[in-house]
């Protein structure tokens, strides 16, 4: 085990899978000489070379589209999306082409594809450089979606995806890249040393896609979240000193419902939680399923905390990142209905 | 001064004689045949040309003839043949309500069939939803395509799939998509691949003239210049994107073949409804590409003789009569006519091949029709719906599997559906 922040485990894990399998490429704005504009492919291209870990041109549209031909072709490409922010050119072929690949073939064609894209807010992104559009993939069929919140968990799930046969939509929280965020702008950033999950494996392990887990355990309530949010959750629930169980979903395609049913189940009380916007989100999902499972167990109403629904604004970023406050406003509003 | 708008001008629409004097020609064999591996900003003048074998009284000259035996050339008319019998047979056959929709490739025959003939069959094809010739060339049979149309219990697309959307994996022929273009990409991603594998299969696709305006095919450009992708990008330019004239997808006063060294790779116009034209070209740009020379910009000048597909009515929005006024003539007649003058075929001939064709795509269609229709027969098991969605089927896909399943159960006790 070595202590690896976020970026290092993401890079460790496309290290690895391009050491042991030679049909793994890494394509991308800037990923090849330079190492990415957030340092994550740094040194693959040194190591692997150029025809593996491939500079393009600013054409997302374009990436997308060859490393699909790619795929179809034998190899498994990693595509990086510079910006969760910079998707929308690619969506057509993400959309049209590689989520219905499989389907519209009768499983002849597939084209084992992970885009990895830097998303969320806290960075003083501005409304180009902080969106969180999970909910949009998620919403198409044939497309796996995970966010981690955690080293470990981006390494793992980052092979789990590149080995995976369908395409994975793969968000990285750009705003714990570095160290978890408790929602706290103020105090000094802090770092993944220390932190249990920021212990990683050198070496080749998976993380499974489809199973959520439990960041924190608890009684009294249940908060579904991931990302960032997952390390927000957990402040807010500490700061009123409640024995929260926070659900980290990891896997937002597929959804390993039965994981937060059944702490749903045991609490009694649900809040969701997620960086998004709110209307039309992931997290109404999220509720609807709960709310068919749990109706019969539910001590109050499915509450949600989400990002306003507004573009990202530059000067406003932290009255609108839902951040702790938000979130313990929610719990002890949930906290105080009565059963 | 003020700005004034400029709006394409259409030569002709309903009611007006029909006039290609838009439509520039060189003379057959006037257009020299550089090596393959000529510098690209030394194909502009290929690329505003234009490459024609066959001359007025159907000989062939020039250095772009491709030599063919005169069997390779029987074989091309009869593929070109039984695309048109074939085609107009499905025709027929939406029309009687037996498939939903069809779309012909009447006139541009030539452009599918020689182009499979000079590809090698290691090639992987991204064909458009008009290249039907390909598959037929390639020797998919006629049962697998009617199957298809028909999204019966044979269908290679398990009937997830528009009527047309063909596919097949040994034969190396992309699945289609609907959305226009967006194989364009895929096409040059497949070739890239190849030659990270270093291997020496290349890659084609076809989009037709009005597609160019997507950004898939600007995206499919700059990577196939930018990496020197082993691949063959044509540009079928018949005209018409169903009632949009060409002009409005910029081919006024320029040739679509220039975005090519516009780009960066090279580029050729091409005569499409001559058979050894479009030969000779494919053979060039495959040979090109194989070399590690690049990308070929190919267009085939030709003429969509029928309707965008049974969707529409063309004689709304362009003469009626214009297909016996195209300059280029009809792609099937004139190698018909080639192969007569070389003393190698006859009408009588003709006459029977054209019989024994009609005859084998009945019975191709006979038999389709034992597989089932989209309204009579044996059907696909609605549950194949769920499937191939992921490889493995996740818990929620399995859920709506089993509702749709109690739902038809109740539908087959008497129960509301």
């Amino acid at each position: 085990m070595t202590a690896m922040n976020m970026v290092q485990a993401l890079n460790s894990a496309m290290d690895v899978m391009l050491a042991r399998d030679p049909a793994v490429i890494v394509l991308g704005e800037d990923v090849g000489y330079f190492g990415g504009v957030f340092r994550v492919t740094e040194g693959l291209q040194r190591k692997y070379g150029a025809h593996r870990v491939i500079d393009t041109p600013i054409a997302e549209g374009g990436i997308v589209g060859a490393a699909i031909g790619m795929g179809v072709n034998g190899l498994r490409p990693v595509a990086e999306i510079q910006f969760a922010d910079y998707i929308y050119p690619a969506y057509d072929q993400i959309v049209s082409e590689l989520a219905r690949l499989r389907y519209r073939s009768a499983a002849e064609f597939t084209a084992p594809l992970t885009i990895r894209t830097p998303c969320g807010g806290g960075i003083r992104g501005g409304q180009t450089h902080s969106q969180s559009p999970e909910g949009v993939f998620a919403h198409v069929s044939g497309l796996k979606v995970v966010m981690p919140s955690n080293p470990y968990d981006a390494k793992g799930l980052l092979i789990a995806a590149i080995e995976d046969d369908d395409p994975v939509i793969f968000f990285e929280p750009k705003r714990i890249y570095n160290g978890p965020f408790d929602g706290d702008p103020e105090k000094p950033a802090e770092s993944w040393a220390g932190h249990p999950m920021g212990e990683v494996p050198e070496g080749y392990y998976s993380v499974p896609i489809g199973q959520a887990a439990i960041a924190r355990p608890g009684e009294a309530v249940t908060v579904i979240t991931y990302g960032t949010m997952v390390h927000v959750c957990i402040a807010a629930a500490a700061d009123l000193g409640l024995d929260a169980e926070v659900v980290d979903v990891r896997s937002m395609v597929p959804l390993d419902l039965d994981t937060l049913a059944a702490s749903v189940e045991k609490t009694g009380r649900c809040l969701v939680v997620h960086e998004a916007t709110r209307f039309g989100g992931y997290g109404a999902e999220l509720i609807a399923s709960i709310q068919e499972r749990c109706f019969w167990c539910l001590e109050a109403p499915i509450r949600r905390v989400a990002g306003w629904d507004t573009p990202y604004p530059h000067a406003f970023e932290w009255e609108y990142f839902p951040g702790r406050a938000r979130v313990r406003r929610a719990l002890q509003a949930l906290m105080q209905e009565a059963p | 001064m003020k700005s004034r708008l400029h709006v394409p001008s259409v030569p002709a629409r309903p009611g007006e004689e029909p006039d290609f004097s838009y439509v520039r020609l060189s003379p057959a064999g006037a257009v020299p045949r550089p090596p393959v591996d000529v510098a690209v900003r030394d194909t502009v003048h290929l690329a505003e040309g234009l490459v024609r074998v066959l001359d007025g009284s159907h000989q062939a000259v020039g250095p772009w003839d491709p030599r063919l035996a005169p069997d390779v050339l029987r074989t091309g008319l009869r593929e070109m043949l039984l695309t048109r019998i074939f085609d107009d047979r499905m025709q027929r056959t939406q029309r009687q309500g037996r498939i939903s929709f069809y779309v012909r490739s009447w006139g541009e025959e030539a452009v599918s069939v020689a182009a499979a003939h000079a590809l090698r069959p290691g090639d992987m094809l991204f064909p458009s939803y008009r290249n039907q010739g390909l598959h037929i060339s390639r020797g998919i049979p006629l049962v697998d395509l009617m199957c298809q149309l028909l999204s019966n219990t044979r269908d290679m697309c398990k009937g997830r799939q528009l009527p047309v959307m063909y596919q097949s994996v040994p034969k190396r022929l992309f699945t289609i998509s609907g959305n226009l273009a967006t194989q364009y990409p895929q096409a040059v991603g497949w070739a890239m691949a190849a030659a990270i594998k270093g291997e020496d299969d290349i890659a084609a696709a076809w989009i037709g003239e009005g597609s160019t305006a997507a950004a898939d095919f600007h995206h499919a450009l700059l990577f196939a210049k930018v990496y020197r992708a082993p691949v063959v990008l044509n540009v079928v330019n018949n005209q018409w994107a169903i009632s949009t004239f060409q002009g409005y997808a910029g081919g006024e006063q320029r040739s679509f073949a220039a975005s090519g060294p516009g780009v960066g790779i090279a580029g050729l116009r091409v005569d499409g409804n001559d058979f050894l034209a479009v030969h000779a070209a494919t053979t060039w740009a495959a040979e090109r590409a194989r070399a590690g020379h690049g990308a070929t910009l190919i267009e085939h000048v030709t003429y969509r003789a029928g309707a965008h597909s049974t969707s529409d009515d063309p004689s709304r929005y362009r003469p009626k009569d214009e297909f016996p006024a195209w300059p280029l003539g009809d792609p099937v007649e004139r190698l018909k006519q080639h192969l007569i003058g070389l003393g190698e075929w006859s009408d009588p001939r003709h006459a029977a091949l054209s019989e024994e064709l009609e005859a084998t795509v009945a019975d191709a269609w006979k038999q389709a029709m034992t597989y089932g229709t989209l309204t009579d027969g044996p059907r696909l098991d609605p549950a194949l719906m769920f499937e191939d969605v992921f490889k493995e089927m996740p818990p929620h896909l399995e859920a709506q599997r089993a509702e749709l399943a109690a739902e038809r159960a109740a539908g087959a006790a008497g129960g509301p559906t």
